[in-house]
C-alpha cells in the first residue's frame, strides 16, 4: 500500500455517470492534471442500464478532496460523484494467485495457507493452479507473502470495489439535484 | 443487501431518459450528413460560421456552397484565428460562436483558441471533420486524436461516426456551449459521416439528464447573505465575467445604489458597470486600481458576484481578504470554496441571484469606507497616473493615447485587447460607459486574441465602432487576419502600441530579472506597408501633435483602418500586485 504524506488521506470516490466513450480519459485527467496519483480505478455497470460506476482510490488533502470531486462532477456526463473514507464503505478487492501444481505435491503446507487465509483454488490445471481470493490489501498482500516461499508464478490484484455504508441512495440524491436545478 | 439493490434499480425510472429533445422544428429527407450540419446550423440560427476548408471537412463545404446565402462563411487565415473570431463574437452576440476546421493540423490549429475559451467560459461551438470510420486509429493521412487532445478544455466533445448522430450532436453542443456556465465544446465529425444519406430531423437539446446547468436561488442562503451585507461596516463587491455572461449589469447598478456597496471589477467583469457610476472604485487585480486592491484586505463583508478568485485578482491567497466574511454568488458550483473559503455561497445565475437579494438590502451609505477609496485613489493618482500621463520623451505613452482613444468614442466602443502592457494599459484608462464593450483574453493570456477576437466582435456587432488595441509583439502573432479584414471589408479599427519590445516580459525582466533583457527586444517590420499590402489604410505617428488627428481619422473612418502609434519604449505598467504577493503588497513604483 503507497504511504501517505502528509496530511493527506485515502478516498475512495464512486462516480456514476453516463456510459460513453471517452469519459475513463476526462475522469482520469482531472487527477493527473493535479499530479494526483491514483492508486485503483475500477469501471463497472451499475444495476442501472446505461450508467456506470467509476470506482476510484486516491490520496489527496481533506481541504482539497471536495474541490476535486465537484470538478468531477461538474462533467457533463456525470451524474454524481462521492468520496468516502475508508470507514464509511464496505471495499473489497480480488486477488488470483497462480501456482505451480507441484507446490502442492506430498504436502499439506500450501493447502493449509489457502484454507487459513479463506482463499479457495479455482483452477487446477496438469501444470499449474489459480488460487483466489477477496479481501482487502493486507489480506490479499498477507496471502502472497506467505505462497511466495512455495513459488508464485503469477500475481494479480484488481482495483477496489467499493459501496457506500449511508443509506441515502443515488435515486434520492439525483431527485435532490432535479430539485435545486433550474432548466 | 437485496432491499439496496431493488431500490437502486428505480433508478431508471426515476430519471428519465438520457437526453431530452423538444418539438421538431426542422426536417428533409435523404440528405448527406454534411448537408444535415449546415442545416443544424441554421436550425439553432447561426448566421456566420468562421473556418477552413481541408480534406476532412469538405463534404461540409460542398454543403455550405449551397446555403451561401444563408450562412456566411468567413475564411480565416488560421484556424486560431477561427476559434478566436467565434469567441469575439459570441462575447458580443451573448450567443455560441461557431468555428470549422478539417482534421489533423485544422484542429490543433483551434486549440489554444478553445484553450482559452474554456478558461474565459466563452460559448463556442467547433465542427472539426475527421478521418473516415474505417479509418480511426491507423494514423491515417491528417488523422489526429482531437476528441483526446480537446477533452481537457471542452466542456463537453463527441465524435460523430454516423450520420444519423449529427442532429443531436449538434444540438446537445449548442445547449451545453450556451447553458449554465458557458464553454466551448467540439463536434468530431468523421468523413463517412458527412457522406452518408438519412432523414434529417431537428430538435433543440433541452435537457440532459446527467447535466444540471443552473440551480435555483436558494432563499435560505439569499437570506443570510442580505443579513451579513445589512450588518456590514464595510461592504465590497466584486463583479467579474459572470455578471456579463448573465446580464446582470442593472441589478450590479441597482445593488450597489441601495445598499450603497463600493463596487469593483475583475479585468473580464469590465464595462459592466460604468467606470463613472460613484458607486465604482475601479479594477481587481495585478495591474488593477490601488485602492480595490488594498481595501479587499480592508473590507468586512466580500460580496463576489460571478468571478472565481483567480490568482491574478487573489495574490497569495494567505494574504488575501483573511478578515472578511465571503459571500460568493457564482453559477458553477465548482469555484464555491477552490481558492477563497465562504461563508455563504448563493450557487445561481447571477442575475436572479441579486433580483432575490435586492428587496431584502437595506438602504445603506459607508461615507467614511467610500473615503477610504477616494483617498487610495488620490495616492493613485499621485503616484501612478499621473507619471502615466507625463510626457519623458517625445513620444506618447500607452496610456495617453488610450485615454484619448476613451474621450473621442465616449467610453462606448468595444475595445479588444491583446495580452501584455497595452492590455493593462487599454484596461486602466479606457472609460468603459457601455456594456459588452470589453473583449480580452484573460485567463489564458493569449497573445494573437485581439485581432481576430476584434473581428468576430465587428461581425456579430456591426453597428458599434470596434477598436483593436494590440502590442507589436501580439499583433504578430496572429496578423494574417487582416486578409479577413481586406476580404470581407470588415471596418475594424486597428490601434498598434508600437514600443519595440514584448513590453510585459520586459517589465518584468526589468524589475525582477535585474534588467537582463532576454528576448524582448524585437525586431518589427514596416507595420504600415504591411496593412497597406491588405489594401487597409494606415498611418504611422510618432508625435503626440499629430496623435489626435490620426486617431479621429482612425475612428471615422468607414472602412477599417490601421494606426500604428509608436509609444515610449520603456514605460511600466503600476500598480503591480508582483506575482507571489499579497493585494496588500500592491507596489506603486
Ligand atoms: C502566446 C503567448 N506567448 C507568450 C506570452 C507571454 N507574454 C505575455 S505579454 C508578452 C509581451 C507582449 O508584447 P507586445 O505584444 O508587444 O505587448 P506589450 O507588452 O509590449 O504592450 C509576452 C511575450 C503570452 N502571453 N502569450
Ligand atoms: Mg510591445
Amino acid at each position: 500500500m503507497q504511504a501517505l504524506e502528509e496530511n493527506q488521506q485515502r478516498y475512495t470516490v464512486s462516480i456514476f455517470t453516463e456510459d460513453k466513450v471517452g469519459l475513463l480519459s476526462r475522469i482520469t485527467a482531472i487527477f493527473t492534471r493535479r499530479k494526483i496519483n491514483v492508486d485503483s480505478l475500477t469501471v463497472s455497470e451499475t444495476e442501472n442500464k446505461g450508467i456506470s460506476r467509476f470506482t476510484v482510490v486516491i490520496r489527496t488533502t481533506p481541504d482539497r478532496i471536495g474541490v476535486i470531486v465537484r470538478q468531477i462532477e461538474k462533467q457533463v456526463e456525470v451524474l454524481k460523484a462521492f468520496y468516502y473514507s475508508d470507514e464509511q464503505i464496505v471495499y473489497q478487492e480480488l486477488a488470483l494467485y497462480k501456482m505451480p501444481t507441484e507446490a502442492f505435491a506430498g504436502s499439506q503446507v500450501v493447502e493449509k495457507i489457502i484454507r487459513d487465509n479463506y482463499a479457495r483454488v479455482i483452477t487446477i490445471e496438469p501444470e499449474f493452479i489459480v488460487i483466489e481470493k477477496t479481501g482487502h490489501e493486507e489480506e490479499t498482500m498477507k496471502l502472497f507473502n506467505e505462497l511466495k516461499p512455495y513459488g508464485v508464478l503469477s500475481f494479480v490484484r484488481s482495483g477496489r470495489i467499493a459501496i457506500a455504508k449511508p443509506m441515502k441512495l443515488l435515486k434520492v440524491h439525483l431527485e435532490e439535484l432535479e430539485n435545486i436545478s433550474a432548466f | 443487501m437485496g432491499m439496496l439493490l431493488q431500490e437502486e434499480a428505480e433508478l431508471s425510472t426515476a430519471i428519465n431518459s438520457q437526453t431530452l429533445m423538444g418539438e421538431c422544428i426542422m426536417e428533409k429527407k435523404g440528405i448527406s450528413g454534411a448537408e444535415a450540419v449546415v442545416l443544424s446550423l441554421l436550425a439553432e440560427g447561426v448566421e456566420c460560421v468562421f473556418g477552413y476548408p481541408g480534406g476532412a471537412i469538405m463534404p461540409v463545404y460542398d454543403a455550405l456552397y449551397d446555403y451561401r446565402d444563408r450562412l456566411q462563411h468567413f475564411l480565416v487565415r488560421h484556424e486560431q484565428g477561427a476559434a478566436h473570431a467565434a469567441q469575439g463574437y459570441a462575447r458580443v452576440k451573448r450567443r455560441a460562436g461557431v468555428c470549422m476546421a478539417t482534421s489533423g493540423p485544422g484542429a490543433t490549429n483551434l486549440i489554444t483558441g478553445i484553450a482559452d475559451a474554456m478558461i474565459d467560459s466563452t460559448p463556442i461551438v467547433c465542427i472539426t471533420g475527421q478521418v473516415g470510420k474505417h479509418l480511426l486509429g491507423t494514423d491515417a493521412f491528417q488523422e489526429t486524436d482531437v476528441i483526446g487532445i480537446s477533452m481537457p478544455i471542452t466542456k463537453w466533445n463527441y465524435q460523430v461516426t454516423r450520420a444519423e448522430e449529427i442532429p443531436e450532436a449538434i444540438a446537445k453542443a449548442f445547449y451545453i456551449a450556451q447553458s449554465g456556465r458557458p464553454g466551448p465544446v467540439l463536434v468530431d465529425i468523421t468523413k463517412n459521416a458527412q457522406t452518408e444519406i438519412f432523414d434529417f430531423q431537428y430538435r433543440k437539446c433541452t435537457k440532459i439528464r446527467s447535466y444540471f446547468p443552473k440551480r435555483k436561488v436558494d432563499l435560505s442562503a439569499v437570506e443570510r447573505a442580505a443579513a451579513l451585507i445589512n450588518n456590514a461596516e464595510r461592504p465590497f463587491m466584486l463583479i467579474g465575467h459572470g455578471v456579463v455572461l448573465s446580464g446582470a449589469q442593472a441589478e450590479v447598478k441597482e445593488m450597489a445604489e441601495k445598499a450603497g456597496i463600493p463596487v469593483a471589477s475583475t479585468l473580464l467583469g469590465l464595462s459592466a458597470m460604468s467606470v463613472h457610476h460613484p458607486q465604482y472604485v475601479g479594477y481587481l487585480g495585478m495591474h488593477g486600481n490601488y485602492g480595490p486592491n488594498v481595501l479587499t484586505n480592508e473590507c468586512d463583508v466580500l460580496i463576489a458576484v460571478g468571478m472565481r478568485f483567480d490568482d491574478r485578482v487573489t495574490g497569495r491567497l494567505d494574504g488575501y481578504a483573511k478578515q472578511a466574511k465571503v459571500i460568493h454568488i457564482e453559477i458553477d458550483p465548482a469555484e464555491i470554496d477552490k481558492n477563497v473559503k465562504t461563508e455563504v455561497a448563493v450557487v445561481a445565475d447571477a442575475k436572479e441571484a441579486l433580483q432575490a437579494l435586492l428587496p431584502l438590502l437595506e438602504v445603506k451609505r459607508y461615507p467614511e469606507w467610500m473615503a477610504k477609496f477616494k483617498e487610495c485613489d488620490a495616492t493613485e493618482r499621485e503616484k501612478v497616473i499621473l507619471k502615466d500621463f507625463a510626457p519623458t520623451t517625445s513620444l506618447p505613452k500607452m496610456a495617453e493615447v488610450i485615454r484619448m482613444l476613451s474621450q473621442m468614442t465616449q467610453g462606448k466602443a468595444i475595445i479588444a485587447t491583446d495580452v501584455g502592457q497595452h492590455q493593462m494599459m487599454a484596461t486602466r484608462y479606457y472609460e468603459f460607459d457601455e456594456p459588452y464593450s470589453n473583449i480580452t483574453s484573460g485567463g489564458l493570456g493569449t497573445m494573437g486574441f485581439c485581432l481576430p477576437a476584434a473581428i468576430g466582435a465587428k461581425i456579430g456587432c456591426p453597428d458599434r465602432q470596434v477598436v483593436a488595441v494590440i502590442g507589436d509583439g501580439g499583433f504578430q502573432m496572429t496578423l494574417q487576419e487582416l486578409g479577413v479584414i481586406m476580404q470581407y471589408n470588415i471596418p475594424v479599427k486597428i490601434l498598434l502600441l508600437n514600443n519595440n519590445f514584448l513590453g510585459m516580459v520586459r517589465q518584468w525582466q526589468q524589475l525582477f530579472f535585474e534588467r537582463r533583457y532576454s528576448s524582448v527586444d524585437i525586431q518589427n517590420p514596416d507595420f504600415v506597408k504591411l496593412a497597406e499590402s491588405y489594401y487597409i489604410p494606415a498611418r504611422r505617428v510618432d508625435n503626440r501633435e499629430e496623435l489626435g488627428k490620426a486617431l479621429e481619422e482612425m475612428l471615422n473612418s468607414q472602412s477599417a483602418y490601421f494606426l500604428e502609434v509608436m509609444v515610449e519604449k520603456e514605460d511600466n505598467v503600476f500598480p503591480m500586485v508582483p506575482s507571489g504577493a499579497s493585494v496588500a503588497e500592491i507596489r506603486l513604483e
